[in-house]
């Protein structure tokens, strides 16, 4: 492997594709994308890079005529990716809702890299974003030098999209505070956005449209208002359907997390990591997984995003103070934490959980004890 | 394919004409109507029972409303039955109201009922199992099994993963053009053709005995009126019944088919019944979503969607018309990128989902219980023939002879005679299927459980109940069963279905108990509250020694109790927590309730195994019999000196008690060797019926006598160190789990601070009583208590818990001295201000006791601190005696000894018995 030594711009803009450490979708699939084009002969909505069909086959894979192989962006249902895809040529804002690790930035990206060849028109949400960032903002310098005017406006990534009949994106769009929230709706409803300062207005043209992703099991966000939320069609990323499949997510994620904080890698993990996603989905789904016993479902999400976080600290706990095997204590404290998040009432439903359901079970005895351990 | 094209083109031509349908299908439904109205025959054939010709004038009669269904059943065996679900959007019931309305006859041609039940007979299958049976047929039972799966291979060629989608897709959503209505029926019935070609009968050879019936009632048919014949039959059987076959050669088929005597009666249905999740369905998801396209006049997605925003706002929810507009917007865009001709019930159904659900599937799910699947329900006119359900019950009536009569009266039953058991479950049977024949009544004179009063009127609305409850099934066992599985679900609380629990040990549907207990248990798993579970658990202990006692299987039960238990032990601790007076109280009879019935479900699962294999050498006369109350007592000492932890805690919850601790304690005196007498005491109140008066069950009675073999009390009560010897023969109760993770808890009860001091005073004593907890402990725990840290309130509420009520707490102080001593020293020291305060509690605690017990605490008080604090002091020997033995009150004892060991003459005897009085008041 050879490293270049050369010195590199640190423009962001002139970054060749290939040397940024994480590309854009648009780049990293471009093969994908321009075969796509050319043998796509369905009708496309204005400004649209591609027919709805083969949006919806860029992000759900298949094989062209020709041959090319379209890799899946995103493993789920069908159904999902075809709603949302129709949501877009519908001209309705696209909201993508689940808990966290359910791949809705993931799919966000490539849904407006497909459709508009462009995912960098982004705002991204946070309890800090101002107006400005979802309408416009002054070049301060060109305001006080030649007062108002378009050449001292700065546009926000939703106002070109608008401009440009692009597809914008809000990420995370119920962190952004309530009243900045709402200056999507008349952006949404009357598709313009007007300049009072300059006495003139943007107006979306055909092939806008907006798509934002939320956390809808998250503590302390800004719920949208009905206003704002009858503008959008909504669309829930579910959790991985089969314990394999979130097993798989996991040990994957979890390898290259592992890889990159330079832990040595646990040989044989993969029994920790099952149970750890067997007692996330039975806490999360209140049920257990024959489907036998029901149980209370606790406070916290118990997403797959946090199932990964408990066995990667139960690997660097392994790897520095344990005999670098994932054992079940190495997890056990992580999962405590994960599960019991409101003291009073998570801890009854953990305690119920273990001794009704865990210490019945065959073969799980050292997680009982180790559990039992640490949330005596 | 020519004589189907002039089938198709000029009408009735060359042969009859053949209407390839799909069951159920509202667009089939449609394209019949069409096309019978176009070809005007003489005569309508439809697949089904010939049985139910007769039947079919019914279907005009204005009472009528479907869905309702034609119930065929074997006459001597009404179990044995069969339906055929007619939804308005059936295309055979619009073939039958379409001849009912122009005056053609009608007939049933498919192979008669009479066989198909038999066919059932043959089958190993018992019950449920072949009610489905006649439903199988080609297209609607699909991949059910190795089966070749015509649709599925139609579908797939057409390029659809989904086969009913296909269907919709080609022949549903087209309905009947203008132009053409036969054109469906010729395309359809090429396909099937071809399929048949390929697939022969698809590995279902009744199929071809059914088709050659067809076939020749087809040809009668002809026979009679030409060629102005329709038939709608599934589409899967018209090729067969357009291919040329020699009469001979049908009717061989026909021989030797199997027949049984059956009859025909038209019943009411629903729709949650046709749909595919429920038992017998008729094999469609969506009954609701069917029957809108079928009633739809046009713009049926558009129709749909309002529909459900109206009902979406009649549950508060926000639904505009501007949502209703972009859902259509969606749909139709959806269909489209889907390529499908019109968006379907999977369209319209995301639609829903993204535009007025917010994403979320709670709100959907009542879109589609509501009304995709939909709660509509079917009438029969009362001039259809009667269910065999009220066959069932007339001859059960006949065989208990119990008769239907008008006039009020009482019938006593005794459950030990098995006639008298029959009436008995019949009566609870019915009681569940709401036919209030009869209703129990108190018993006069005997109160024990093989004894049962009931009230019985028939009231002529009481046929109509019967009526209504044949939806739930054809005899009255299977009918309760079902109607307890249905209410379990509906059960609204804990309670309710701990108490349909009980109904079904007492109505004997063990069948039922599974369901019931499946609910009960995530009932519980998902109830906060402890104070419910902690309410449930003994109802449910309860009906788990009752159903033991019946030689019911309550394996399951025992596994939900244990599970409830379990929950209960986790909650209970942070539940006792921040309580005021009334919740403390309120708890602290929870705490009692779990301990006692914790004790017994300790006693249960071990003498439910025990039970299971007595039951098995039981007569069938002796099996019900009255709580079997011999085998209770048998089974009591088989759990040995266990009984005496159940005895006590009853007598805790049963209040006022103390006269039985006394008794009890003068038992054990007279007894002395406790496992020596211990089989004959048990063995009175086994003998006798109905040996005690209480109110609750004789379970209960016979307990309470049981205790003379308590080894714990035997040894508090007799002073002398003999006592610890009889302890040490008899054998140690195996102490569940259960138990022992109960004492887990209360031990954590017992030494947490922020646990209201009633509660933790109560835990110390359970404890105690338990020998789980050693005198010294209590009396530390005591100390700490009542030292001057604690606020006088707190302190009194602790003592109340601790030897408050019935529960036997002033023998434990006369006993105790050190106890009493520190009680004595805490309530000297509270200081006067405090003193008002305390006082109604103390009041409440120490009233409850005996006048005896009252006296003798107050003599001991009296003697003076002196005396006290030596025994206290003593330390060494049994806590609360002396060192040294009493030689005077330990010479006391010797008489009896004598006596039980026939050492000495029977004289002796009353003078020992005043002795002992003398000693334990």
């Amino acid at each position: 492997m050879t490293v270049s030594v050369e010195p590199t711009s640190v423009d962001v803009r002139e970054t060749e594709p290939a040397e940024a450490l994480r590309p854009h979708a648009e780049d990293a699939f471009a093969g994908e994308l321009a075969a796509l084009a050319a043998q796509d002969d369905r009708p496309r909505p204005a400004r649209w890079k591609l027919s709805p069909w083969a949006v919806a086959m860029y992000l759900l894979g298949g094989t062209l005529p020709d041959g090319t192989v379209i890799t899946p962006k995103y493993v789920g249902p069908r159904r999902i990716v075809e709603v949302a895809v129709t949501t877009l040529a519908t001209d309705r804002a696209l909201l993508l809702l689940g808990v966290p690790g359910t791949a809705k930035t993931w799919v966000s990206e490539h849904l407006a890299a497909a459709v508009s060849g462009d995912s960098t028109l982004l705002v991204q949400g946070t309890a800090g974003t101002p107006e400005e960032a979802i309408r416009y903002g002054w070049n301060y310098a060109q305001l006080l030098a030649n007062g108002p005017s378009r050449d001292a406006l700065v546009p926000s990534p939703v106002m070109r999209a608008m401009a440009e009949g692009m597809t914008a994106r809000v990420e995370e769009l119920t962190r952004i505070p309530a009243d900045v929230q709402d200056t999507l709706i008349t952006i949404l409803s009357e598709k313009t956005l007007p300049i009072p300062e300059l006495g003139q207005e943007v107006q979306a043209v055909r092939g806008f449209n907006l798509i934002a992703t939320a956390n809808d099991r998250d503590r302390g966000v800004n719920d949208l208002s009905s206003a704002l939320r009858r503008r959008f069609n909504t669309v829930v990323l579910p959790l991985p359907e089969s314990i394999q499949a979130e097993v798989d997510i996991v040990s994957r994620r979890v390898d290259q997390l592992g890889r990159s904080l330079d832990l040595p890698a646990a040989p044989d993990g993969i029994d920790e990591i099952r149970r750890v996603v067997t007692v996330f989905r039975e806490l999360r789904d209140g049920v257990t997984s024959d489907g036998r016993t029901k149980l209370k479902s606790p406070s916290g999400t118990l997403s797959t995003a946090e199932a990964i976080s408990v066995v990667t600290n139960g690997l660097a706990l392994a790897a520095h103070f344990g005999d670098g095997v994932l054992r079940s204590g190495d997890v056990a404290a992580g999962i405590l934490g994960a599960v019991v998040r409101d003291p009073a009432a998570d801890r009854v439903i953990w305690q119920e959980y273990l001794e009704a359901v865990v210490r019945e079970r065959d073969g799980w005895k050292d997680f009982y004890r180790a559990c039992r351990e640490v949330s005596a | 394919m020519s004589e189907v094209e002039q089938a198709g083109n000029g009408g009735p031509g060359a042969g009859p004409l053949l209407l390839g349908v799909r069951h159920h299908g509202p667009g089939s439904a449609r394209a019949v109507r069409a096309a019978l109205g176009a070809a005007r025959p003489r005569v309508v054939l439809i697949e089904g029972p010939p049985e139910a010709d007769e039947l079919i004038p019914l279907a005009a009669d204005e009472d009528m409303r479907p869905p309702v269904a034609l119930l065929a059943h074997a006459v001597d065996e009404p179990g044995r039955s069969a339906f055929w679900p007619l939804a308005e959007f059936s295309p055979e019931w619009v073939a039958i109201r379409w001849a009912l309305d122009h005056g053609v006859p009608a007939r049933f041609i498919d192979l008669p009922a009479t066989h198909t039940l038999a066919w059932g007979r043959d089958e190993d299958g018992a019950g449920e199992g072949e009610e489905r049976e006649p439903e199988g047929e080609g297209e609607d039972d699909r991949g059910a099994d190795v089966r070749v799966d015509p649709l599925g291979v139609l579908a797939e060629a057409a390029g659809y993963d989904d086969p009913e989608r296909w269907w919709e897709d080609v022949v549903e959503h087209r309905g009947a053009r203008a132009g053409d209505p036969f054109a469906p029926f010729v395309v359809l019935e090429e396909a099937m053709g071809a399929l048949r070609e390929t697939y022969g009968t698809g590995g279902q050879d009744r199929d071809l005995v059914r088709e050659a019936y067809m076939r020749l009632h087809v040809r009668a048919a002809q026979r009679e009126v030409g060629d102005a014949v329709a038939v709608v039959c599934g589409a899967w059987h018209v090729p067969a019944l357009r291919r040329k076959s020699t009469v001979a050669g049908d009717r061989a088929l026909l021989k030797g088919l199997p027949r049984v005597k059956a009859d025909m009666t038209w019943v009411p249905w629903t729709y949650r019944r046709l749909a595919r999740a429920s038992g017998y369905g008729a094999g469609i998801d969506s009954p609701g979503w069917y029957g809108h396209l079928f009633g739809a006049p046009d713009r049926p997605v558009e129709r749909w969607l309002t529909k459900v925003a109206g009902l979406l706002r009649d549950e508060d929810r926000l639904v505009s018309s501007a949502h209703v507009i972009e859902a259509v917007r969606l749909a139709e865009t959806l269909a489209a990128m889907r390529g499908r001709p019109l968006p379907g019930l999977t369209e319209t159904t995301d639609a829903v989902r993204a535009v007025m659900c917010e994403g979320s599937d709670v709100p959907l799910a009542l879109v589609h219980d509501r009304l995709v699947v939909g709660d509509v329900l079917g009438e029969v006119p009362p001039t259809a023939p009667a269910v065999p359900l009220q066959r069932d019950l007339d001859r059960i009536q006949r065989r208990l002879r119990l008769k239907p009569e008008a006039l009020e009266r009482e019938l006593e039953l005794d459950l030990r005679k098995e006639t008298d058991a029959g009436r008995s479950r019949l009566l609870h049977r019915l009681r569940l299927l709401v036919v209030g024949w009869g209703e129990p009544v108190a018993s006069r004179g005997s109160t024990g459980t093989f004894r049962e009063t009931w009230r019985l009127r028939w009231e002529p609305e009481l046929s109509v109940r019967v009526a209504e409850a044949g939806v739930w099934g054809t005899t009255v066992l299977g009918a309760a069963i079902a109607k307890a599985e249905a209410d379990a679900v509906a059960a609204q609380g804990l309670a309710d279905v701990t108490a349909l629990a009980e109904r079904c040990l007492l109505a004997e549907l063990p069948d039922a108990l599974p369901t019931v207990m499946q609910i009960l248990a995530d009932r519980a798993a998902l109830d906060a509250d402890v104070g419910q579970l902690a309410q449930a658990l003994p109802a449910l202990v309860r009906s788990l020694r009752y159903g033991d006692v019946r030689g019911t299987d309550t394996a399951a039960l025992a596994e939900v109790a244990e599970g409830l238990a379990e929950r209960v032990f986790v909650g209970l601790p942070p539940a006792c927590a921040a309580l005021d007076a009334e919740a403390a109280e309120e708890m602290r009879r929870h705490v009692d309730a779990v301990h006692g019935a914790v004790g017994l479900l300790g006693d249960v699962s071990g003498a439910g195994r025990r039970g299971a294999d007595r039951s098995g050498e039981a007569s069938g006369a002796e099996r019900r019999v009255a709580g079997s109350a011999g085998d209770v007592s048998r089974a009591e000492r088989g759990a040995a000196g266990s009984a005496g932890d159940v005895s006590r805690a009853e007598r805790g919850a049963a209040g006022s008690a103390g006269d039985v601790a006394e008794l009890e304690r003068r038992v054990a005196g007279l007894a002395g060797d406790a496992p020596g007498l211990a089989p004959g005491a048990a063995s009175v109140p086994g003998g006798a019926p109905a040996p005690g008066d209480a109110p609750e069950p004789s379970l209960t009675s016979t307990a309470d006598a049981v205790p003379a073999l308590d080894p714990v009390l035997a040894s508090d009560a007799i002073p002398a160190p003999d006592a610890v010897t009889v302890t040490g023969t008899s054998p140690t109760p195996p102490h569940s789990p259960l138990r022992a993770r109960w004492r887990t808890v209360l031990r954590v009860l017992s030494v947490r601070d922020t646990v209201p001091g009633v509660i933790r005073g109560r835990a110390v004593r359970l404890l105690l009583d338990d020998g789980e907890l050693m005198q010294d402990e209590a009396a530390r725990l005591m100390g700490l208590v009542l030292s001057p840290g604690t606020p006088p309130g707190d302190a009194a509420a602790w003592i109340e818990g601790f030897v408050g009520g019935g529960s036997g707490g002033g023998m434990l102080l006369v006993h105790d001295e050190r106890l009493l001593g520190l009680v004595d020293a805490w309530l000297t020291g509270v200081p006067a201000d405090a003193f008002t305060d305390v006082l109604p509690l103390l009041r409440r605690t120490f009233s409850a006791y005996e006048p005896g017990v009252r006296r003798t605490l107050g003599e001991l008080v009296r003697r003076g601190q002196g005396e006290r604090e030596s025994a206290g002091a003593g330390g060494s020997g049994i806590p609360g005696f002396a060192d040294e033995l009493d030689v005077a009150r330990a010479d006391a004892v010797l008489p009896v000894v004598r006596l039980l060991l026939g050492l000495d003459g029977a004289r002796r005897d009353t003078d020992t018995d005043n002795n002992l009085v003398g000693v334990g008041g």
